[in-house]
């Protein structure tokens, strides 16, 4: 079966191609059995695959399909590499994917265009596939790009409202600026290795650059811009929030549990290279302490339940990231397996509410949920569990990995602990906030009857999943080189083990109990100002949109009419003008003509005796 | 012979279609149709034929067919044509585009159609000689044949400001246009008195020793006349004028073809004839291309108007192609050629789009539009594609040719090359806003417009798995022009007085 993967992308591509060239013909059953169907069929071969491998030993295999194209030494081929990593991610996205999926074919199931959204899917989990398939960073870029486009697309879903489409341009543009240092790395690497086919290409390095080195320190941090964009981390991490207009299974799929990991797979992908530059990798670590801060901040005084998550997921990111920055590669990617079952959970659990309230997003219009929800609950509870790390959940697995492996850093250890533990303290205010307000204490807006099954399932497999997650082996041993041994012992893991239990109490105390008043605080001017900076983003919005959006408009503004064309125009005017007053002196007057030949020809005469 | 039977073929069926105008206004379409699918089977043959050597100077190229008859003795003017892998791609991008110009003036046009296919049918037939031509003076010919009707297309069938966009188009062709023929006669002349043969031979023109002074102004007249039609920046301003006012079909023209001979120019004379001055200008010559990438893009943002708007693409898109000449590496020219073939096809389907909208909202303002997605889907899925393409999406033809131009400027100058690589997110700037304010937004009500019909939706059909195919197995087309851009690179690496700039290593 390995060598048919091809199949695992092409299937949903071929899905893609039926529903566009169906254009909306098709009755819904159709369009939900080729859209689900696809991505089914897709997850059944990632399992398969799997299975071969792990039997045999899990040893990387080359698939290739073609030549790209051949132009001047440069041979990107059609070629997937599938290892560990590879398998990994696929298994995430086809099977978190093909969850989504199945949930969509209910949640969308009113919307006019259901079969334009499942297209878009379906091209979306293909271009995904492609990107972690890619035998090279050429391939890679498709995907990388496939994906940013599917996501503009599906963010922007509901045309009709131009808030949905400035959400979805500034998620592209926005992530296209961290694509084009991406591609500058690109150029890069060519320059120096010539070629760009992933596992030749990291050998190459190993072998022409030490350690510390100049070039793969750029080359490594243009990579990082690139994951900045896609995986929304700071600087370039403004579009995620915006991002959630699209519909709510889109921010499950995309902009939680796939997409936005991109960046995390592709630096664990060149790893080698990161290895070869301290520099990088700390900046790494850096952006992924900073970002899970800033976002954890963020998420606390939101009201809109799918912003809340959207913080909470570049929070979450940026753990990822900091795993990558401290060389806990593993402990990165497996947080971002985890990652995509409990956020995937909460956010489906969320679309069953918004579903189930007529489009509710504020939480505060919310309450009492538990007993109207079951379901929802149920999930919001297990996700909201294992995104703050509570002991018995895939999350706390993960996610204590990262914090123990943060402390053993030789590079400021400790002080990335320590904010990778404010973090997690936060993560379980902000997520026991939601909880407690949404599904506790009053009913504040009457919901609808429950969805049904196809809504239900994915979340009751899911919740499943997030417990039961953090015992998987994810079979990336060999792909990463060996992690260095955790200690394990005094204070440090139970501090670490400790922390989000506080959390999940001074929350309860906060938001349910009010035994602790928080009302003072947040009403203090301090407060006041302190919660709209944080509800603002950092006011990260307002800076970008002074120092590109209105100089950009401006300049484009001014110069609509081209000022280069007055050159031209102006030219055109002075000849005008020449020839006008040149056709002054035509007068009909015989007189003048006969004056004016008698003195041009003295004046003639009198050059030409001059001259001689 | 074949290639003065194609270019005969499209000069008489222009002229039966204007006499087939007395007996029914359906009829020149067909004939021109007709004469433009005859003039493409002559072409077949060339694909499999066996290329044969001519040498270039001391360097050998395969030309696919090479035909010669005399003129004008007297002054050493032949019939000299001849086709090789370029040339063929280019007269293919050429003919298929004809067919799509025709078929995109076919319901727009009620006014002298018969006239109106004969001048389009001798832009086709001069475009063809332009690229097929090695006499020079034979060449100047044909860039004049090329560029007189297009001026009538301008200015009898086009919009409201058509006299101006006409005559501005026709002046700065015309004029720079005569630079070059300066600079054909005055290197003839050159290699007269070295030599005491008066030709104006291609390959006779090759690598004659000229002092270098006198070099660079011969050179200047072929550059300037080039980068006006390609057009670069700051020659470009008759462009959004000329695009804006043309009628559909010569707007797919122009746009797909015409400016494609100002880089095929660049390609096939100014750097071969002048090796040794072009490279004295290439750092500003590519300066220039990336001026116009990103000048381009702003100015297209900055458009209400939706033509104008993919005019300033085209500015920002050929900037890429100018970029690639000059850089003149094997990956920087082939993702030049890729990026002319790659920008005929999307963005003479943006132009079929704007007369498609024209036609049936007769505006081409952008703020009068919106929510256009709900009455006409399939046009909306259709022009998504086009700008998607045109914002340079891997796995479509321009993103194919956009990467590798980069990808080779960033051996030659990395500057330069980071400052280009801002027009990839540029492009998606304008081309997301144009979608926005096209196709997206609330739709207005009581609007009752006709989607995309069977005619325009094929035509579409053919030009998007045409850049599918470029971006997903261009290898056919590298193939096809690889010996001519080798030969070329190495000729004008070897040639004296370029200490191997050319080559790449020397910058």
């Amino acid at each position: 079966m390995i060598d048919h993967i091809y199949l695992v992308p092409l299937l949903p591509l071929v899905g893609f191609a039926l529903l566009f060239i169906t254009a909306g013909q098709l009755p819904r059953p159709w369009v939900a059995a080729i859209g689900v169907g696809s991505v089914g069929l897709s997850a059944l071969i990632v399992l398969i695959v799997g299975y071969e491998m792990l039997l045999a030993g899990a040893s990387p295999v080359v698939i290739s399909l073609y030549n790209w194209f051949s132009v001047g030494g440069f041979v990107p081929g059609l070629s997937f590499y599938v290892d560990g990593l590879a398998l990994t991610m696929m298994l995430v996205i086809t099977g978190v994917g093909f969850l989504i999926h199945v949930y969509s074919s209910l949640f969308m199931y009113e919307d006019a265009d259901y079969s334009r959204f499942f297209a878009y899917m379906n091209l979306f989990v293909s271009a995904m596939l492609v990107l972690v398939l890619a035998d090279n960073l050429l391939l890679l870029y498709l995907g990388w790009e496939g994906v940013g486009l599917c996501s503009y697309l599906l963010v922007g879903f509901w045309y009709q409202d131009p808030a949905n489409g400035a959400a979805a341009r500034k998620a592209f543009v926005v992530t296209r600026v961290g694509d084009t240092f991406m591609a500058l790395g690109l150029f890069l690497l060519f320059l120096h290795l010539g070629t760009l086919d992933i596992q030749p290409a990291m050998q190459l390095a190993s072998a022409t650059w030490q350690s510390g080195d100049v070039i793969p320190t750029i080359a490594a941090l243009l990579l990082v811009g690139g994951a900045v964009g896609k995986s929304a981390q700071l600087p370039l991490q403004t579009w995620l929030p915006d991002a959630m207009a699209g519909p709510t299974p889109v921010s499950a799929l995309i902009h939680a549990a796939t997409m936005v990991t991109a960046g995390v797979y592709l630096i664990a992908r060149t790893h080698e290279l990161f290895l070869l530059s301290p520099t990088a990798q700390f900046v790494v670590a850096i952006i992924g302490v900073a970002t899970l801060l800033v976002a954890a901040f963020s998420a606390l005084v939101q009201t809109d339940i799918k912003r809340i998550l959207a913080f909470s997921t570049i929070s979450q990111i940026g753990y990822m990231f900091l795993a990558l920055g401290v060389g806990a590669w593993s402990a990165g990617i497996f947080h971002l397996v985890t990652h995509a079952f409990f956020k995937a959970l909460l956010f489906l659990g969320a679309g069953a509410v918004i579903y189930s309230l007529h489009h509710e997003h504020n939480i505060f219009r919310m309450g009492g949920l538990r007993r109207r929800l079951p379901v929802a609950f149920l999930s919001f509870v297990i996700g909201s569990a294992a995104l703050a790390a509570l002991p018995l959940t895939s999350g706390f697995v993960s996610k204590d990995a990262i914090l123990l492996a943060a402390f053993e850093s030789p590079h400021a250890g400790p002080a990335l602990w320590l904010g990778g533990l404010l973090g997690a303290l936060l993560t379980s205010i902000y997520s026991f906030r939601l909880v407690f307000t949404v599904f506790f204490g009053p009913v504040r807006t009457e919901p609808d009857a429950p969805a049904g099954l196809p809504m239900a399932i994915p979340l009751v497999i899911l919740c499943v999943l997030s417990i039961v997650g953090g015992l998987f082996q994810i079979p990336v041993d060999a792909v990463f080189p060996e992690a260095r041994e955790s200690l394990h012992e005094g204070a440090i893991p139970i501090v670490t083990l400790a922390v989000p239990i506080i959390g999940v109490i001074l929350a309860y105390f906060m938001f349910l109990d009010q035994r602790i008043r928080i009302a003072p605080l947040v009403e203090s001017s301090v407060g006041r100002a302190l919660g709209r900076f944080w509800l603002s983003h950092w006011a990260m919005d307002w800076l970008y949109d002074r120092i590109f959006v209105v100089p950009y408009t401006f300049v484009a503004r001014i110069n609509q009419a081209d000022v280069v064309d007055t050159v031209y125009n102006g030219t055109a005017t002075i000849t005008r003008r020449l020839h006008h007053l040149a056709s002054l002196t035509q007068t009909g007057q015989l007189r003048r003509y006969v004056t004016m030949m008698t003195v041009g020809l003295i004046l003639l005469v009198a050059i030409l005796l001059g001259v001689r | 012979m074949l290639l003065w039977a194609t270019i005969l073929v499209l000069l008489a069926g222009g002229a039966i279609a204007w006499l087939a105008e007395a007996w029914n206004k359906d009829l020149p379409r067909w004939v021109s149709v007709g004469s433009i699918v005859i003039a493409g089977l002559l072409m077949v043959p060339l694909f499999v034929s066996t290329p044969q050597t001519v040498l270039l100077a001391d360097t050998e190229s395969e030309w696919l067919a090479v035909s010669s008859s005399t003129w004008i003795p007297r002054f050493g003017i032949t019939l000299l044509v001849g086709i090789d892998g370029l040339s063929l791609l280019m007269v293919a991008l050429t003919l298929l585009l004809g067919v799509v110009a025709v078929a995109s003036s076919w319901s727009e046009i009620d006014y002298r159609p018969g006239f109106f296919q004969f001048n389009l049918m001798w832009t086709l037939a001069g475009v063809v000689g332009v690229f097929v031509a090695l006499d020079l003076f034979l060449f100047f010919l044909f860039w004049e044949v090329m560029l007189i009707p297009m001026y009538f297309l301008i200015a009898i069938w086009g919009h409201e400001e058509r006299g101006y966009a006409a005559m501005k188009f026709f002046l700065f062709t015309q004029v720079s246009g005569l630079l070059m023929l300066v600079s054909i006669v005055a290197l003839v002349l050159v290699h007269h008195s070295n030599s005491g043969v008066l030709t104006f031979n291609y390959f006779d023109l090759l690598g004659i020793p000229i002092s270098e002074g006198v070099a660079f102004y011969l050179m200047l007249g072929f550059f300037i006349a080039f980068v006006v039609k390609l057009p670069g920046f700051p020659f470009h301003t008759w462009l959004p004028d000329a695009h804006t006012q043309a009628p559909t079909a010569a707007s797919v023209l122009l746009a797909g073809i015409l400016l494609k001979t100002g880089a095929y120019g660049l390609i096939r004379f100014t750097v071969p004839l002048f090796p040794g001055a072009a490279i004295e200008i290439a750092q500003f010559a590519m300066v220039l291309g990336v001026v116009g990438i990103i000048y381009g893009a702003i100015l297209a943002f900055a458009q209400t108007d939706f033509k104008r708007l993919v005019a300033y693409s085209s500015v920002s898109h050929m900037g890429f192609v100018l970029l690639g000449v000059y850089a003149w590496n094997e990956l920087t020219l082939q993702g030049s050629v890729m990026q002319m073939v790659a920008h005929g096809l999307s963005t003479a389907a943006l132009f079929m789009l704007a007369g498609a909208l024209q036609h049936r909202l007769h505006t081409r303002d952008m703020s009068k539009m919106g929510g256009l997605w709900q009455d006409m889907p399939r046009m909306g899925a259709i022009a998504m594609f086009f700008f998607v393409a045109s914002l340079g999406m891997p796995g479509l033809g321009n993103f194919v040719g956009e990467f590798l131009v980069l990808l080779g400027a960033f051996k030659v100058n990395i500057v330069i090359t980071v400052i280009a690589s801002i027009g990839l997110i540029s492009a998606a700037i304008y081309a997301l806003i144009a979608m926005q304010k096209v196709f997206q937004g609330a739709p207005t009500a009581g609007r009752a417009l006709n989607d995309l019909d069977t005619r325009e939706v094929l035509v579409m059909v053919l030009m998007m798995l045409g850049l599918v195919g470029l971006g997903m197995y261009p290898q056919p087309v590298f193939d096809l022009v690889d010996p001519v851009l080798a030969s070329l690179y190495e000729f004008s690496g070897a040639a004296e007085g370029t200490q191997g700039a050319w080559t790449g290593d020397g910058q």
